[in-house]
């Protein structure tokens, strides 16, 4: 166990790409927790789409051991917190878990829109925060400007940042002696009971469920048995250990350190993240405040591509929910899809970086359908119900209001591009919260519906700004809104897959747009089709999709019965993923074209 | 008798060689100015002894020499391939012997020769009647040349045939209804007439796929134009007898008929289809190499084909429809039956017969004018 005055707790928080990983690299390579030679580039990014995306999904964790200028050896615990915004309720509570947090900022960039939200975060948490300048070996970074532009825009004292290049390795040593030097020890009791946060918790196939924990006071050993407060389940510590970053036993951890115990939790559902731990016996008597737990606020169908693999997406989701408490899934079927679960996500990212997974790490080949938002149903009965998916809509004549997720966005934006952006956000419903300049860059805030923002807003954002805008948001509100649900109609059926939560303003053009891409999808058949839209009865976009007239093959000779009869197969395979709709076949490809639709 | 002596025997003789390459054209046809037509002439010759020793006694109903251009073949080949296959088969009385033949110049000099050498019939690749559209389809010939081979064959050959592409582009239906009165009235008994077709993989595919080939039909004119022609030909004493061919009651191709009904045929030649029926009543799929180089060098070392495909019952029942709807008189029921094992589907026929597109008359299964416009449709609610 180690004196409280040697325990620094720490946090990294940085805009994407700004150098978070790379320092935290360079912080365990030059203290020699992980020998050279086992030494891999962003050793705290394990999953492979971490790595491979440069994205923190996860909060890792890592002890570093080290000697001092002082002459003394620190016991440097460092949790890496996710940067995106879909993750923050992951940063939120690992920051509660460490007492300061060194701010990273590309020094040729300058703050972003994630560095704004995360450092809002740090200092939420009470947090000590030493500014960093990385990337000082760039020819095009202006360490002073930044510096003011921290000051400005952050309201911090940004006098003594660190310069610092975590590619080449300058200036590292002078970040760890801040560490050490500038941000504070924990505090707590050894004596009272225990009472640990607990921080995080995952799956893993040798282990099952891992905990990890930050003691606040008091003592844990192996073997103890404990309580966590919110669920009073009990359980034995099997396993105790620190991360550096792979685990090494340890036979006790006090207050102020942090470390991972396991003992047979069987699913990651378990446990609560924020929970507060204790001792069986003899436990403390108040918990610490806790979480809520994270809503999902973004929902999409997953269905197979082949009907056949139902149940190996029901095992691949189930195995991930394992590791991952905010992915919600229930089954649903659709008329046009099949079998399949409409499942919930922290935001976009995080729908991605899952699909993903299920089609990588399951080798599953996946339908996903238009994402959408939770709405609030607010019957006239005054219950209020959440509305996942709009095929649930019930009788309008029920309703009394609907009301949607509002986001407040921060964008950061070359001045040049401004102006496409305030007309983006406009078309989007936004109301313009906030417009300033840092420089030649500016920064708008804006309040925006999620549901704008999940169709097609940031592939928008990113073209009118050929990538050089940064956004980043939280969900404010539930507000009332005119929004209706918009059905499509092929040949007088209503088709489920295709209903989608609109504002009614804006419905006519979404419904145009839809059915006249549906035109285009739907093969032609010996019948005239009408393809529509409608809001409850009423029709607000048609298109006729005219009968097929002429399909035959001009010439067929001796070797063309081969080939003919390869077609017909192919037809026969095709058949397969073709959905009726009263007599009208819809290719499954139909629908999904139709749901990427943008616009 | 079996159903494959009934729909006769014949043999079709691929020349994959062309002056040039036309960019609608995804046959088997390779530009090569290097070909050496002895090596050729003794390959063909080869494969025909091969196959006659596993159809001994069958009689030889037709010939078809395609290509390519097999107008470019010298006449002392085709006539060593008719000397050495009526040796071979029995021939029957009434030998049908087809040379496809391209409109140039040189080649209607040829055609006496062609017609010493034993061919009977030429069915000549007119394609279009105006230059500026000979032109778009890159062919090496004019309108005067055209005409000229038309006149020319019909005084040499017993039979005589031409082929038009029509559904071109920029193509009014009041101009393709000019060009086909005309044609009519310069043809013999029988005609040829294919919409164009855009085929992946030729030049005009890939213009198309760039969205470069303007001004072709659209749907609904493109099935004008095929009503159209029914109308005329039919007036003109020439009714369609399959999805594409004209001709004068008794004067339809026997050789294609042969694949429409599926009749055995050999193919021999690079890329050649061919269909055999063993003595066991087992019938087999053959196809040749493809490439002309691969072809000869395997013939000379023993065999053309890689290998057989077997075809199952279902197989066969699929083809026979798959062939036999595309011809007006379609397919006895009972045949189909008989080699399928069960009865085609009620559920599948009676919705086509209740919407018009198919009738049955005497026992056999066929489209209706209409039918045939969306046949590709058909078939596949039959079978797929
Ligand atoms: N030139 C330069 N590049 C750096 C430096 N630090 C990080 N990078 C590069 O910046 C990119 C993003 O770094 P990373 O650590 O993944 O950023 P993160 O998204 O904040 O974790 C990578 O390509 C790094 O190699 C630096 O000091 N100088
Ligand atoms: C085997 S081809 C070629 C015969 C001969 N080499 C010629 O070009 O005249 C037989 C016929 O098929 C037709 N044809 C070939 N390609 C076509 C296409 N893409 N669309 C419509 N008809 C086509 C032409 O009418 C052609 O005469
Ligand atoms: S259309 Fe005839 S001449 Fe033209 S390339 Fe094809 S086979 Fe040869
Ligand atoms: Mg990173």
């Amino acid at each position: 166990m180690t004196q409280l005055d040697l325990i620094r707790n720490f946090s990294i928080v940085a805009h994407i790409d700004h150098g978070k990983s790379t320092l935290a690299d360079r912080l365990i390579q030059l203290t020699g927790t992980v020998a050279a030679r086992d030494m891999k580039a962003q050793m705290l990014d394990s999953m492979d789409i971490e790595r491979e995306r440069g994205i923190t999904i996860k909060a890792n964790t890592v002890r570093i051991e080290y000697p001092a200028k002082d002459g003394k050896t620190y016991i440097l615990n460092l949790i890496d917190t996710p940067g995106h915004v879909d993750f923050a309720y992951e940063v939120s509570r690992s920051m509660r878990a460490v007492e300061g947090s060194l701010l990273v900022v590309d020094a040729s960039q300058g703050v972003e829109a994630q560095t704004l939200a995360n450092v809002y975060q740090a200092l939420d948490a009470g947090h000590e925060i030493v500014p960093v300048l990385n990337k000082i070996d760039l020819p095009a970074a202006e360490p002073e400007r930044v510096k003011a532009q921290i000051e400005d825009v952050i309201g911090l004292d940004a006098s003594d940042a660190i310069n610092i290049s975590a590619k080449s390795g300058l200036g590292i040593p002078d970040v760890l002696e801040a560490i050490v030097t500038r941000l504070p020890a924990p505090k707590g009791d050894r004596d009272a009971p225990l009472k640990a946060m607990l921080v995080d918790s995952w799956y893993d196939s040798y282990l099952g469920v891992v905990v990890m924990i930050r003691v606040i006071d008091g003592v844990i050993r192996k073997g103890d048995r404990i309580r966590m407060m919110q669920t009073n389940a009990v359980y034995g510590v099997d396993k105790l250990a620190v991360l550096k970053p792979q685990m090494v036993d340890i036979d006790e951890l006090g207050p102020g350190e942090i470390g991972i115990w396991t003992g047979s939790i069987k699913q990651v559902r378990d446990t609560r993240v924020g929970d507060t731990i204790t001792s069986e016996k003899k436990g403390c008597e108040t918990p610490l405040p806790g979480f809520k737990p994270a809503q999902p606020v973004v929902f999409c169908g997953l269905f197979p591509v082949d009907a056949a693999d139902f149940e190996d997406l029901r095992d691949a989701i189930e195995k991930l929910q394992l590791n991952d408490a905010s992915f919600s899934s229930e089954m649903e079927t659709s008329a046009a899809l099949g079998f399949g679960f409409r499942c919930g996500f922290l935001g976009l990212l995080h729908l991605e970086v899952i699909r993903d997974r299920l089609e990588r790490e399951y080798d599953l080949d996946l339908i996903t359908t238009a994402p959408s938002v939770v709405f609030k149903l607010h019957m006239k009965d005054g219950e209020v119900r959440d509305l996942h998916n709009p095929a649930d809509m019930p009788d309008l004549t029920y309703i009394d209001h609907i009301t949607e997720p509002r986001i407040k966005a921060t964008i950061m934006v070359p001045d040049d591009y401004l102006g496409d952006i305030l007309k983006l956000c406009q078309d989007r419903r936004g109301i313009q919260l906030d417009l300033s300049y840092a420089g030649s860059r500016a920064m708008v805030v804006y309040d925006l519906p999620l549901a704008e923002v999940v169709f097609d807003f940031y592939d928008r954002l990113k073209s009118v700004t050929k990538g050089y805008a940064s956004f980043d948001y939280v969900i404010s509100e539930y507000r009332e809104d005119f929004l209706v649900k918009m059905s499509i109609l092929v040949n007088e059926e209503p088709v489920d897959a295709l209903s989608m939560m609109v504002h009614r303003d804006r419905a006519e053009m979404r419904g145009r747009a839809m059915v006249e891409k549906l035109k285009e999808l739907i093969p032609r058949h010996m019948f005239k089709i009408p393809i529509q839209a409608a809001i409850g009865a009423r029709v607000i976009a048609r298109e006729t999709l005219s009968a097929m007239r002429k399909d035959v093959t001009a010439k067929c000779y001796g070797g063309d019965a081969t080939r003919k009869r390869k077609l017909l197969d192919k037809q026969k395979a095709g058949k397969k993923r073709m959905r009726q709709f009263g007599k009208v076949e819809i290719p499954q490809e139909a629908f999904i074209s139709a749901l990427k639709m943008d616009g | 008798m079996q159903r494959w002596q009934q729909a006769g025997f014949g043999l079709y003789v691929h020349w994959p060689f062309c002056q040039s390459k036309c960019p609608y054209c995804d046959f088997n046809s390779h530009v090569s100015d290097a070909v050496d037509h002895s090596e050729w002439a003794a390959a063909y010759l080869n494969d025909l002894r091969r196959y006659a020793l596993e159809t001994p006694g069958r009689v030889l109903s037709s010939i078809f020499f395609g290509g390519g251009t097999p107008s470019l073949m010298r006449p002392e080949t085709v006539a060593a391939i008719v000397d050495e296959a009526v040796k071979l088969w029995t021939p029957a009385n009434d030998i049908e012997i087809t040379l496809e033949a391209n409109p140039t110049s040189v080649e209607i000099g040829r055609f006496a020769e062609f017609r010493l050498a034993g061919i009977n019939r030429v069915s000549i690749g007119i394609q279009a009647l105006n230059d500026t559209d000979l032109r778009r389809l890159g062919r090496m010939h004019d309108a005067r040349e055209a005409r000229k081979a038309i006149e020319v064959s019909q005084a040499v050959f017993d039979r005589s045939s031409f082929d038009l592409i029509y559904a071109r582009q920029d193509q009014s239906i009041s101009a393709w209804e000019a060009e086909l009165r005309d044609a009519l009235s310069l043809a013999a008994g029988h005609l040829s007439l294919y919409q164009l077709t855009i085929e992946p993989g030729t030049v005009f595919g890939a213009r198309f796929e760039r969205g470069l080939l303007q001004g072709l039909p659209v749907e609904d004119v493109a099935a004008d134009m095929f009503e159209l022609t029914q109308g005329i030909c039919e007036a003109h004493g020439k009714p369609a007898y399959e999805i594409s061919n004209h001709a004068r009651p008794g004067e339809e191709s026997r050789h294609n008929m042969i694949y429409w009904r599926c009749g055995d045929f050999l193919g021999i030649g690079p890329g050649a289809h061919g269909r055999l029926t063993d003595a066991a009543g087992q019938r087999y799929a053959t196809v040749a190499r493809h490439m002309p180089g691969d072809w000869l060098k395997a013939n000379q070392a023993g065999a053309t084909h890689d290998g057989r495909e077997m075809l199952s019952q279902d197989a066969q029942a699929t083809e026979l429809l798959l062939m036999g709807m595309r011809v007006n008189s379609g397919v006895d029921l009972t045949e189909y039956q008989t080699i399928s094992g069960a009865p085609l589907s009620p559920t599948r026929l009676e919705p086509l017969r209740a919407q018009g597109l198919v009738e049955i008359t005497n026992g056999r299964l066929h489209t209706t004018p209409s039918g045939r416009l969306v046949l590709n449709w058909v078939l596949k609610e039959l079978l797929a």
